[in-house]
């Protein structure tokens, strides 16, 4: 097995280029390499890419670990980075891993839709900016060409004022989210919902963010019938972890809850 | 000559009573502890497992040129190469050392392969083509049943059977499959000794029986094979069957080098017996007053595909299907059943703890019934001694506080009523305060110690003087539940001396030690390590005509006669064998003096549930324990914490998901155990009362602490909730659709 350590953002793009499979924190490849579903013989180590770790203003670098963002991003990213794992494994994990793993239970993923970020990323050849809604487009499936490395996450100029982030999983800490969302509001009411393991990809729950966006003060016949929209949004399936039926019925009570702790 | 029974031994430091450090404690927080998992000898090769990604299949044809001609692989064996015994198994012989014809279980071993290093083997044993006719799976235990498909059927009549009562409720639960998950996975060593025969180091709960079947599989002489114990990292019941042994002594065997082979966490979970899966009917009749007039219950078991202990696992959950309850007309059906799903077999509890789930969930139902406060219909029915037996008939000879215990159980003080620190869905943030209902529940239960049903159950310890004290031995298995702690203090205790320490030897240097299992080796291992030490004491005290021994050596009024130098130089030892009392097999109706003795205990559950989103964080589970005589009360509270922490994952969200005999979570993202911020706080109550057969009266204390555990949180899930809880683990769709 080759490996490569390179410390420079081009020659790593040149490693991935040749076909070198990236590793940065390692807790979903390094699985992966456990359960013998991939062999990858040619690997290129990213830590030592000081550029992918640096993080200013609304640009992320994919390098930045959970640890991080747990205690700097903002309050729905930190709040999400808090669920991910155990200490050792934030302190290992990365964004950028959860953004290119792009597992639909990701936690890190519906904070990300809900604030319309875009990934970056880049080849030998350049870089391109893509938005959430192109990057995502099935369970651990992203348009990221074979030569691209994901090198940051672009968010907003300017965040909503209100966010809240739930996660909804069997045990207290260390679960695979059965249920996530991130619910955003501005001052002026604009309201968006981020979801995560009730669909292929991460979602916007669209329909209820324009019902509950146009109104200033949501009533209880408001609140309800939002819950019901962003439920009725979801594509959640049946697997070993839950059912189609609780998490449908669990993301409207999750965003719903999300959203009366903006409206405080 | 003087009189045989001098002065008792004095209060020796570390003995009987007091809370000692456990001498493996320090090396395991350092990582010095040398597990199975770390045995290594130079030129070892590595061994792994090819398995069959089916449940059930024919064999057409096994390939294993693809994995020899990898370099660095040693040997690739299959069924032809079993010299010996092609079949293995606990109770019964039924269990094919590696598949030859017919494939009965997801995960069943096809193929072995020795390589030089890990990755080779893995790859090797990948690489071993074999072509299978998939055949349909047999997987509804129901349907198993009609079709007679059985490893054992109970039947249990006593009393009048055309009694009744006037207050009557019948339920049906289902208690979902289990895994012991123990830290350390399935791992071991085996060394060929150069003249045809094999040192075998391995986890396991019972040497004596793992050499029975290893040696019988090999075809070799018992004194070929030497089992030795190792390090072990827990086991809860998952190391009473054969899993890797054979396998490694076959592989060192063949290319005359040691092998080793240590389980990954995924080949962990199907390389180990599970809790058998439950399904129980019930039917309760009860008097005005409260008393019970009849119970009925059907209770199926699901064994899997091979016997393993489901016939004595069935047995436990027949005749514990009352709980410590009296009843004089009782009718019991079980059948243990066979399918394609994964093998069940011993499991902490041992069949009682999922039928306590039902009848403590049918006692709450009875106390609503009856308007009556379900601690108060408990107190009315508690066994005790002098009682019979509801299902057995069997009169309780050995002290059994269960009024006490459920008495202490009520008495103990309840937490506040506010906020706990953290609320249901923990740091997934999803519940406020306000979302939150806090309810309530007790449960009791009971269960056999030591082996049952005419089972000759002994054990055999030596103790010997040497270095400036006294070392025992024993092939007893420690687990990690504290047993060479334990037996270092009743040592100390009889012989009055202060310096022992226990050396754990191999099968052909002492008799069996028995099972660590049924809570008994405190009880039946202590019990000979008992016998030996105050044999010891007397012949050494009757030879010097000394009147107490000490840590000085032997005195006379007072004085040293002779040095514990001195003795230790004249080689004392005393061997000993200690059996509990006798058991008889059960009659046609299942009726006998079955069991040797048993232990209550009871818990109250405190729970917060978010009822809308069906999360659920079990704040205290309070316990008042019947222990006989807490012989060192720190590592008995470690059990009763365990134990609980293992009662509350089988209620909240231990479950091994089998969709057509396929284990879809078999791994820590998917099989959930609590974590820390799941634990609840524990406050524990050690019933003590003389009388039992135990050294220094003590009483197993390993398995009472989850048998009723889960069904007291499922009690008090049901009190938040107002739901019916008829399953558990209590899903989160349970409770919130």
């Amino acid at each position: 097995m080759h490996f490569h350590h390179p410390t420079t953002l081009a020659d790593a793009t040149q490693a991935v280029a040749e076909g070198a499979t990236p590793l940065a924190g390692g807790t979903d490849l390094m699985v992966e390499v456990n359960f013998r579903h991939r062999r990858p013989e040619h690997v290129v180590g990213l830590r030592k890419v000081e550029e992918l770790g640096a993080w200013e203003g609304n640009r992320i670098g994919a390098g930045v670990t959970w640890r991080r963002l747990e205690h700097g991003g903002p309050q729905a990213l930190a709040e999400a980075a808090r669920t991910v794992g155990s200490p050792q494994i934030r302190n290992a994990g990365t964004i950028g891993g959860n953004v290119v793993t792009a597992s639909p239970a990701g936690d890190g993923l519906p904070f990300l839709v809900a604030v319309d970020a875009k990934v970056e990323v880049m080849s030998a050849e350049g870089g391109r900016l893509v938005p959430w809604d192109v990057f995502f487009v099935g369970v651990k499936k992203t348009t990221l060409a074979a030569d691209e490395l994901v090198t940051a996450i672009h968010l907003p100029e300017s965040l909503p004022e209100r966010q809240a982030f739930g996660k909804v999983g069997v045990r207290s800490a260390m679960v695979i989210a059965t249920v996530g969302c991130v619910v955003t509001r501005t001052d002026d009411g604009k309201t968006t919902v981020g979801l995560g393991s009730v669909g292929p990809t991460p979602l916007r729950a669209s329909r209820a963010e324009e019902m509950i966006s146009s109104v200033t003060r949501p009533t209880e016949s408001d609140l309800a019938e939002f819950q019901k929209m962003v439920s009725d949004e979801a594509r959640p399936i049946t697997d070993h972890r839950s059912t189609e039926e609780y998490r449908r019925h669990a993301v409207g009570v999750l965003a719903r809850r999300l959203l009366e702790r903006c409206l405080r | 000559m003087t009189a045989p029974s001098r002065v008792r031994p004095a209060r020796v430091a570390g003995g009987v009573g007091d809370s000692t450090l456990r001498p493996d404690g320090i090396p395991k927080l350092e990582g010095s502890f040398e597990y199975a998992q770390d045995l290594w000898q130079e030129g070892a090769l590595w061994g792994a497992t090819t398995r069959s990604p089916h449940a059930h299949a024919r064999i057409v044809a096994v390939d294993v040129s693809p994995a020899l001609s990898i370099g660095g692989v040693h040997a690739v064996l299959t069924a032809d190469d079993v010299p010996g015994s092609p079949t293995f198994g606990l109770e019964h012989s039924d269990q094919p050392v590696l598949a030859s014809d017919v494939i009965n279980y997801w995960g069943e071993p096809v193929a072995l392969v020795a390589a030089e290093d890990r990755d080779t083997a893995r790859r090797a044993a990948a690489a071993v083509k074999v072509r299978y006719e998939i055949l349909e799976p047999l997987t509804d235990p129901g349907e198993a049943d009609t079709r007679d498909e059985a490893f054992r059927r109970i039947r249990i009549r006593r009393g009048d059977q055309e009694a009744s009562g006037p207050v009557v409720v019948e339920g049906y639960y289902e208690t979902a499959m289990q895994d012991q998950a123990p830290l350390g996975t399935e791992a071991g060593l085996a060394v060929p000794d150069g003249q045809g025969g094999v040192d075998l180091f391995a986890t396991s709960q019972f040497l004596h029986v793992d050499h029975e079947q290893v040696v019988a599989s090999l075809g070799l002489s018992a004194d070929q094979v030497r089992a030795h114990p190792t390090g072990i990292g827990g086991a809860f019941g998952s190391r009473e069957d054969v899993n890797l042994h054979i396998h490694l002594c076959m592989l060192a065997l063949r290319t005359g080098q040691p092998v080793k082979m240590v389980y990954d966490r995924s080949e962990s979970f199907t390389g180990h017996v599970h809790r058998h899966p439950a399904r129980m009917w019930y039917r309760h009749e009860a008097n005005r007053d409260g008393t019970l007039a009849r119970v009925e219950a059907r209770i199926l078991l699901d064994g899997g595909a091979y016997a393993s202990t489901t016939p004595a696992v069935l047995a436990n959950a027949s005749y514990f299907a009352v709980g410590p309850y009296k009843c004089d007309s009782v009718a019991v059906d079980g059948v243990g059943t066979r399918t394609n799903n994964p093998p069940c077999g011993a499991m902490r509890g041992f069949g009682a703890v999922q039928v306590c789930f039902a009848y403590e969930t049918q006692m709450d139902r009875l106390a609503d019934a009856l308007s009556m406060d379900p601690i108060e219909l408990r107190r009315k029915n508690a066994l005790t001694t002098g009682d019979h037996f509801a299902t057995t008939g069997q009169i309780i000879e050995t002290p059994l506080p269960t009024v006490e215990v459920l008495e202490s159980l009520a008495a103990m003080p309840l937490p506040a009523d506010s906020e706990s620190d953290l609320l249901p869905g923990g740091s997934g943030l999803t519940t406020e305060a306000r979302h939150v209902m806090r309810g309530i529940g007790y449960a009791i239960g009971i269960k056999n110690l030591g082996f049952s049903e005419g089972f000759d159950d002994y054990s055999q310890a030596r103790v010997r003087l040497a270095g400036s004290g006294a070392v025992v031995e024993t092939a007893a298995i420690e687990v990690g539940q504290g047993l060479v702690t334990v037996l270092a203090q009743i040592a100390r205790t009889a012989l009055g001396i202060s310096d022992v320490t226990v050396e754990h030897v191999d099968t052909s240097r002492i008799d069996s030690a028995g099972s660590t299992s049924a809570s008994r080796q405190t009880q039946v291992s202590g019990g000979a390590v008992l016998k030996a030490a105050t044999t010891l004491r007397d012949r050494i005290l009757h030879h010097h005509d000394g009147d107490d021994l000490t840590d000085q050596g032997v005195l006379r009024n007072g004085d040293v006669i002779v040095t514990m130098g001195e003795l230790v130089a004249d080689d004392w030892q005393e061997t000993a064998t200690f059996r509990h009392p006798p058991t008889t097999a059960p009659d046609e109706y299942g009726q006998g003096k079955l069991h040797a003795d048993f232990a209550v205990a009871g818990h109250r559950a405190v729970v917060d549930v978010d009822p809308e989103l069906g999360l659920v964080r079990v704040i205290r589970v309070d316990t008042a324990q019947d222990v006989g005589k807490a012989l060192n009360p720190e590592a008995v509270l470690g059990q009763i914490e365990g134990g609980i922490m293992q009662g509350v994952g089988l209620a909240v969200m231990e479950e091994l998901v089998v969709e057509e005999g396929i284990i879809r979570n078999p791994n820590f993202t998917d099989y959930l155990l609590p974590t820390i911020l799941d634990a609840p706080d524990v406050e524990a109550l050690l019933i003590e009362e003389d009388g039992s057969w135990g050294p220094f009266g003590a009483k197993g204390v390993g398995e009472p602490p989850t048998i009723s555990s889960t069904a007291a949180v499922a009690a008090a899930i049901r009190a938040a909730t107002g739901k019916a809880i008829e399953r558990v683990p209590v899903r989160p769709q349970d409770i919130a659709l």
